[in-house]
C-alpha cells in the first residue's frame, strides 16, 4: 500500500513554469540599479538572482511574469516587455505531448 | 539564488503568499522542520513528484499542523535536539482559524516550543473564494456574493492574534507582505524566544481578490497604510511595538485596488463602515504617528 510519500527536497526545479508567461517579461536596464535588494527579496518564484549594482537578472525558465519586480524598483530600472515570440525556444519547457481532448 | 523554497512551484503569478514562505522560510535557515496544513501553499508547493522545500516538510490533514508539530517538538525534546531544530507549523487562515484552531489552541496552550504561521489571504483560495473567519467585513466571496439584497461578507474579521494573545504565549505578530524585511525579522525574533509563538503574515491573492498581479505588494502596503491590517507585536501579553501610518490614507484607496471590493465604491454607507474599522484599530493599537502611547503600554514603531 501507500507508505508516506517521500520527494527529493527542491524537485520542483523540474516543473519549468516559465511557460505560464503570456503577456509581459520582466527586462533589467541595469543602468540605475542601487542593489536595493527589493526585487530578489519579492521575487513569488524565487527566480530573480544577483549581488551587487546592476547585476540582478531573473531566470526566464521560472519567471511567471507578474511584474512585481518592475512595480518594486525605487529606480524604475526593471520595465515589463511584450513577450515575444521565442523561436529558439530558449526559456520554454520541453513541450507536453497532448492526449485527446475530452468534449 | 540560493533558497530554501525552490522555483518551479504552481502559485499563480503574482502570489503574495509564495512571497511570505520563502522569507520565513529563508529567515529561518535549513535547521527547520516544517509542518504545514492543507491549503493553497500545501498544494502549489508540493505537487507529487516534487516538492519545492529544501528541508524537511510534512503535511497530514487539513487542521492538524499544529498537532503534529507539537509531536515533532516532543520527539525532538525527547533525542535532545530541540536546541539545534527549529519548528514550523504553518497554514492558511481557513485553516488557522476555522478548521484548525481547536488544534492551534491546544498547541499554544501546552506551550510546546513551536512558531506559528497563519498567511492569510482571507478566504478559502485553494477551493474556490469561499468566505472564512478571517475575511474581512463587506467582502464580495463566492458563499458571501454581493447583489441587490447583499453588500457581502456580513460578519467582521476573527481577531486572531488576540486570541493567541489570550493564551498567554510570549509572542504573538502580525506582519504583511508589503515589508519583506519586517517578516524575516519578526520570524528571527520568533525563533529565538523559547515557547510558542503566533505569526499572522497578510498575504495578498491576486486571483482571489481579483487584484492586478503586479500589484501584490502594493495592495499589501495600503491595507497596512489605512489601518485595516495593523502590524503589532504582542510580547508575553503586552503590546510592545506596532508600525505607525504617516499619513493615513482612507480606506477607498486600499479597496478600489481590488475586484472582491468594487460593489462598495458607490455606497458611502459601507464605506463609513469600513472606515469606522479602520478608525478603530488606529485607536486600539495608537497607530497614528502623534500618538505617544497606545492604551497597553509600548514604545516605538516596528
Amino acid at each position: 500500500m501507500f507508505g508516506p510519500l517521500v520527494c527529493k527536497p527542491g524537485a520542483s526545479r523540474n516543473n519549468r513554469t516559465g511557460s505560464w508567461r503570456m503577456e509581459s517579461r520582466p527586462k533589467f536596464l541595469k543602468k540605475d540599479c542601487i542593489a536595493c535588494n527589493m526585487c530578489l527579496l519579492i521575487c513569488p518564484e524565487a527566480c530573480i538572482s544577483g549581488q551587487g549594482k546592476n547585476n540582478y537578472d531573473a531566470d526566464f525558465d521560472y519567471c511567471k511574469g507578474c511584474g512585481n519586480c518592475a512595480w518594486i524598483c525605487p529606480k524604475k530600472d526593471i520595465e515589463m516587455v511584450k513577450e515575444g515570440h521565442n523561436p529558439t525556444g530558449v526559456g520554454l519547457p520541453t513541450p507536453i505531448k497532448e492526449g485527446p481532448k475530452s468534449k | 539564488m540560493k533558497t530554501l523554497f525552490n522555483s518551479g512551484h504552481t502559485a499563480c503569478a503574482g502570489c503574495g503568499q509564495s512571497m511570505a514562505a520563502r522569507l520565513v522560510i529563508d529567515a529561518a535557515g535549513p535547521n527547520t522542520i516544517v509542518v504545514n496544513n492543507t491549503g493553497c501553499l500545501e498544494v502549489f508547493s508540493t505537487k507529487f513528484p516534487e516538492s519545492a522545500w529544501g528541508v524537511p516538510w510534512i503535511h497530514s490533514l487539513f487542521e492538524n499542523a499544529a498537532a503534529v508539530a507539537s509531536g515533532v517538538e516532543s520527539a525532538l525534546t525527547y533525542l535532545g535536539k530541540k536546541d539545534s531544530i527549529n519548528v514550523i507549523a504553518q497554514g492558511g487562515d481557513g485553516s488557522t482559524a476555522d478548521i484548525g484552531l481547536q488544534a492551534l489552541s491546544g498547541m499554544l496552550e501546552r506551550g510546546h516550543d513551536i512558531l506559528y504561521v497563519c498567511y492569510d489571504n482571507e478566504a478559502y483560495m485553494n477551493t474556490g473564494v469561499q468566505r472564512s473567519g478571517l475575511t474581512p467585513f463587506d467582502t464580495n466571496t463566492s458563499t458571501s456574493p454581493a447583489g441587490k439584497q447583499s453588500t457581502g461578507n456580513i460578519r467582521p474579521k476573527k481577531p486572531m492574534p488576540e486570541i493567541a494573545n489570550a493564551h498567554g504565549i510570549p509572542y504573538v505578530a502580525t506582519a504583511s507582505t508589503a515589508f519583506p524585511q519586517d517578516i524575516q525579522r519578526k520570524v528571527k525574533k520568533a525563533l529565538s524566544i523559547k515557547g510558542p509563538k503566533y505569526m499572522q503574515i497578510h498575504v495578498p491573492c491576486p486571483l482571489g481578490w481579483r487584484s492586478d498581479t503586479n500589484l501584490t505588494t502594493l495592495v499589501a502596503r495600503l491595507a497596512v497604510e489605512t489601518g485595516l491590517y495593523p502590524l503589532i507585536e504582542f510580547e508575553n501579553g503586552v503590546l510592545t511595538a506596532r508600525r505607525q501610518i504617516s499619513p493615513l490614507k482612507p480606506v477607498e484607496e486600499y479597496l478600489k485596488t481590488q475586484g472582491r471590493f468594487k460593489h462598495l465604491l458607490n455606497k458611502p454607507e459601507e464605506l463609513k463602515k469600513i472606515q469606522e474599522i479602520a478608525d478603530s484599530n488606529i485607536k486600539k493599537y495608537g497607530l497614528k504617528v502623534s500618538e505617544v502611547t497606545p492604551p497597553t503600554a509600548g514604545s516605538g514603531g516596528t
